[in-house]
């Protein structure tokens, strides 16, 4: 049965052009797909969404539909675009549900099992697939309440489980890590997949305040951007001295020319550490290093992160509502991952704070928001981790404090300082 | 008794080694440097020496199964039937053997994917859901990235910026969307419009009351209908109330508009993260293409361009020369709204007797 197609004159637009068109695949499905549900779905979207882009409106509103067994993973979408007599008008697009899935650490795949994921999409739903979502998600877009569950079962008998929606412990992110980047401190894959798989009841019964984010990111460069929208990241450093190697810092001067290196390298440090000496060979002034990885970035040959590798831990960062955007601030500035026991410390820590975030934070509340509304240091003995200076930019500078308990928390100090060092 | 329901497997996020080329799974974590050949490719060498080179491409990302199975078919073909994505939209298509890489760059290009977006290009915009999914979308987010890619084509196949630009764009005020180098948001500048006899029905009130940032909504009384009204003189129309109380519309056709923000950077990388800063607005959202975003956008890129340090961001730029000089350099008006009085906000101030001249 031919289709009747709608008329899209605006969306027509985003056709031409060389980046890829989303519009153009939509019509793919549309015109080219043998399934006959499949063409009438599409074309029933691209109605919608011409209708967005004339009025300037959207038209979806959200629902509650999940699989059994679970709370959330299903973000559904249902049209307001509805005729007279309350009938949609693009009916088959009415129904447009979002099922998010897990991917593996670091967004890789095999055709084999891609190929599965996308016959499976092309059974149940609308024949577009979303890779990735902000999160983090696989997403498999538009698909009706009816194809849900056995679609879920399919996905789900492959390996596949849903991810998080709703105010839970979210799905999360490594960056390529320790696959095919040099700069990885930690394994950022093996990190991401032990905290998740920990907290796979928080994730798809959401029951906490609001959500809750982790990233794992190898090094400072922080690609998964786990500084500014993570509740809990976990950032790749070292507490060692940085590797150089001058032979290579020789030819790198060799090539590029010292005011390139002075300009680019030397004066860029953000703490003076570096040096470059007479002969052209590189003195690091470790102690002033912070491990920004700028001159690393820069000289991916000569440098780089040295073997006593852990992770500094942050937590807070969040997106705008409702405070305003956040950014994480330390919470443990070196863990390290190496040894089982290590990850279970690491997985007993994120346990801590999320109880404590469940038990103590208002409702919709992020954790950065919830620490700025008690105080950082009453956070932290909520969950039993120790101060450092480590976590402060600066002191307080306002003397609005009572402090009658001084001598205890500086005898605290010294009882850590001689722990230490014995 | 009817058939029992199938229970999930609740296998959580899967094993990565099972998806990866056996040549990343050989030298996990064991990779010794890299550099970048030609635009768009990389290069890595472990200390086993064993080399990779990726080929990364833009995508549409949202991806119709048609042009999936053309991808699979390119992995297959070239890299073993293996490939990643990245965090932003991009695909990155691996292979170990050097000569493979020029027909896989031909192969993907035929295809329709642009080769680049490594180094100090402009890549991919990171993006949200926008009219195509989300139920509380201002603009649209597939469709603006598109039209902008469109205009920044050259920059994404090119590495010829001072430092890599992160753009992103947010299809409401408050939640999605990333910090970047620059960022496209939506700026709502009217109060939500409130149908007061759906309120009572579709709101759960006191939630709604303590989801606004500025306490502007109280209860009250409309026709002997329960509902809530927004004190407009304190409202600061971010939208929060819409998600929680759909009667309380924020998006509307005119007054639903676009801001420009820049500066901000994720990477700790010379200088600390930051967060980007507001430097356009009142900006139509004007569909199908955007057009006075583009414009702006490649205003402030052209300055950077022209105006920047190697390896400075955009925010490390603005920070050497300073916002006098970047209004300057950019031709953009500086009001009073860009002058910050959230909390925090005399941060922003210059406290300091440095002025620029």
């Amino acid at each position: 049965m031919a289709i009747e197609k709608h008329n899209t004159p605006m969306i027509d637009q985003l056709e031409d052009g060389p980046w890829p068109s989303f519009i153009k695949g939509i019509k793919r499905l549309r015109d080219e797909h043998p399934s006959e549900r499949i063409n009438a779905m599409a074309n029933d979207l691209l109605g919608q969404l011409e209708t967005s882009y004339e009025t300037r409106l959207g038209y979806w509103k959200g629902g509650t539909i999940t699989v059994f067994g679970y709370g959330g993973g299903i973000i559904p979408r249902f049209t307001e675009l509805k005729d007279d007599e309350g009938k949609p008008r693009f009916p088959k697009a009415a129904e447009f549900h979002t099922m998010r899935i897990q991917p593996a650490p670091g967004f890789f795949y095999n055709t084999d099992m891609l190929r599965k994921i996308i016959d499976i999409d092309e059974k149940y739903g609308s024949g577009m697939i979303c890779m990735h979502g902000q999160t983090g998600n696989l997403m498999l877009v538009g698909m009706d309440s009816d194809a849900i569950q056995p679609c879920f079962d399919e996905m789900n008998e492959l390996g596949w489980d849903l991810g998080g929606a709703g105010p839970c412990v979210r799905t999360g992110m490594s960056c390529v890590g320790a696959a095919r980047c040099e700069h990885s401190n930690i394994d950022e894959h093996n990190i991401m997949r032990t905290l998740l798989n920990n907290f796979q009841d928080d994730m798809h019964r959401p029951a906490l305040p609001y959500k809750f984010k982790f990233k794992v990111s190898g090094c400072a460069n922080d690609c998964t951007n786990s500084i500014q929208r993570a509740d809990m990241a976990i950032i790749g450093t070292w507490r060692d001295d940085m590797k150089v190697d001058q032979d290579e810092v020789k030819a790198f001067v060799e090539k590029k020319g010292r005011k390139y290196v002075v300009d680019n390298v030397i004066s860029r440090c953000p703490t003076n550490a570096l040096s470059l000496n007479d002969d052209d060979t590189l003195d690091v002034n470790n102690k002033d290093c912070v491990r920004c990885m700028h001159c690393i970035n820069v000289m991916t040959k000569a440098l780089s992160p040295g073997d006593d590798k852990g992770a500094t831990i942050l937590i807070g960062g969040k997106r705008t509502l409702k405070i305003g955007d956040l950014f994480g601030t330390v919470l443990i500035p070196f863990f390290k991952t190496d040894t089982e026991e290590d990850m279970e410390k690491l997985v007993e820590l994120a346990e801590e704070i999320i109880d404590f975030f469940a038990e103590n934070a208002l409702e919709h509340e992020r954790t950065g928001e919830m620490i700025e509304r008690i105080g950082l240091a009453n956070f932290l003995e909520g969950i039993g981790v120790d101060v450092d200076p480590n976590m402060v930019e600066r002191p307080r500078t306002s003397s609005y404090v009572r402090m009658d308990g001084w001598d205890e928390e500086a005898a605290k100090w010294e009882e850590r300082k001689k722990a230490a060092a014995s | 008794m009817s058939d029992q329901p199938r229970m999930p497997i609740e296998s959580g996020t899967p094993d990565h080694f099972q998806y990866m080329h056996p040549t990343l799974r050989k030298n996990y974590g064991q990779w010794a440097y890299h550099d970048r050949p030609r635009p768009g490719v990389l290069h890595h060498v472990s200390k086993n020496g064993d080399e990779v080179w990726t080929v990364k491409t833009g995508s549409a990302r949202q991806l119709d199964i048609l042009t999936l199975r053309t991808i699979c078919d390119i992995a297959d073909e070239f890299c073993d039937g293996h490939l990643r994505f990245t965090m932003r939209g991009n695909m990155e298509f691996m292979v170990t053997d050097e000569s493979k890489v020029e027909p896989l760059i031909k192969r993907v290009e035929e295809a329709g994917f642009p080769v680049g977006g490594t180094g100090n290009s402009v890549t991919m915009l990171s993006h949200t859901q926008g009219w195509l999914h989300c139920d509380i979308p201002g603009t649209d987010a597939s469709g603006v990235v598109k039209a902008l890619m469109d205009e920044l084509y050259d920059e994404f196949v090119a590495e010829e910026m001072p430092n890599r630009v992160h753009i992103t764009t947010s299809c409401c005020q408050i939640n999605c969307g990333g910090q970047g180098d620059i960022a496209i948001n939506v700026q709502h500048t009217k109060p939500p419009k409130i149908n007061h006899d759906l309120v009572a029905n579709a709101c759960e009130r006191p939630a709604v009351v303590a989801r606004c940032p500025v306490a502007a909504i109280r209860p009250a009384m409309v026709n002997g209908k329960p509902t809530l009204e927004v004190d407009e003189k304190k409202c600061i129309c971010c939208g929060a109330c819409f998600p929680p109380c759909p009667p309380m519309q924020i998006n509307d056709s005119e007054y639903t508009r676009l801001s420009i923000w820049v500066g901000g950077k994720h990477s700790n990388a010379r200088t600390k993260p930051m967060f980007h800063k507001l430097v356009a607005s009142n900006i139509p959202n004007n569909a199908p293409r955007w057009p006075e975003v583009a414009a702006v956008v490649k205003k402030i890129l052209k300055a950077y361009k022209e105006n920047a340090n190697e390896w400075e961001r955009m925010g490390e730029w603005v920070e050497r020369i300073g916002w006098k000089r970047f209004f300057e350099l950019t031709d953009l008006p500086f009001t009073k709204y860009h002058i910050d009085n959230w909390r925090g906000s005399r941060n922003n101030l210059n406290q300091s007797a440095h002025i620029r001249f």
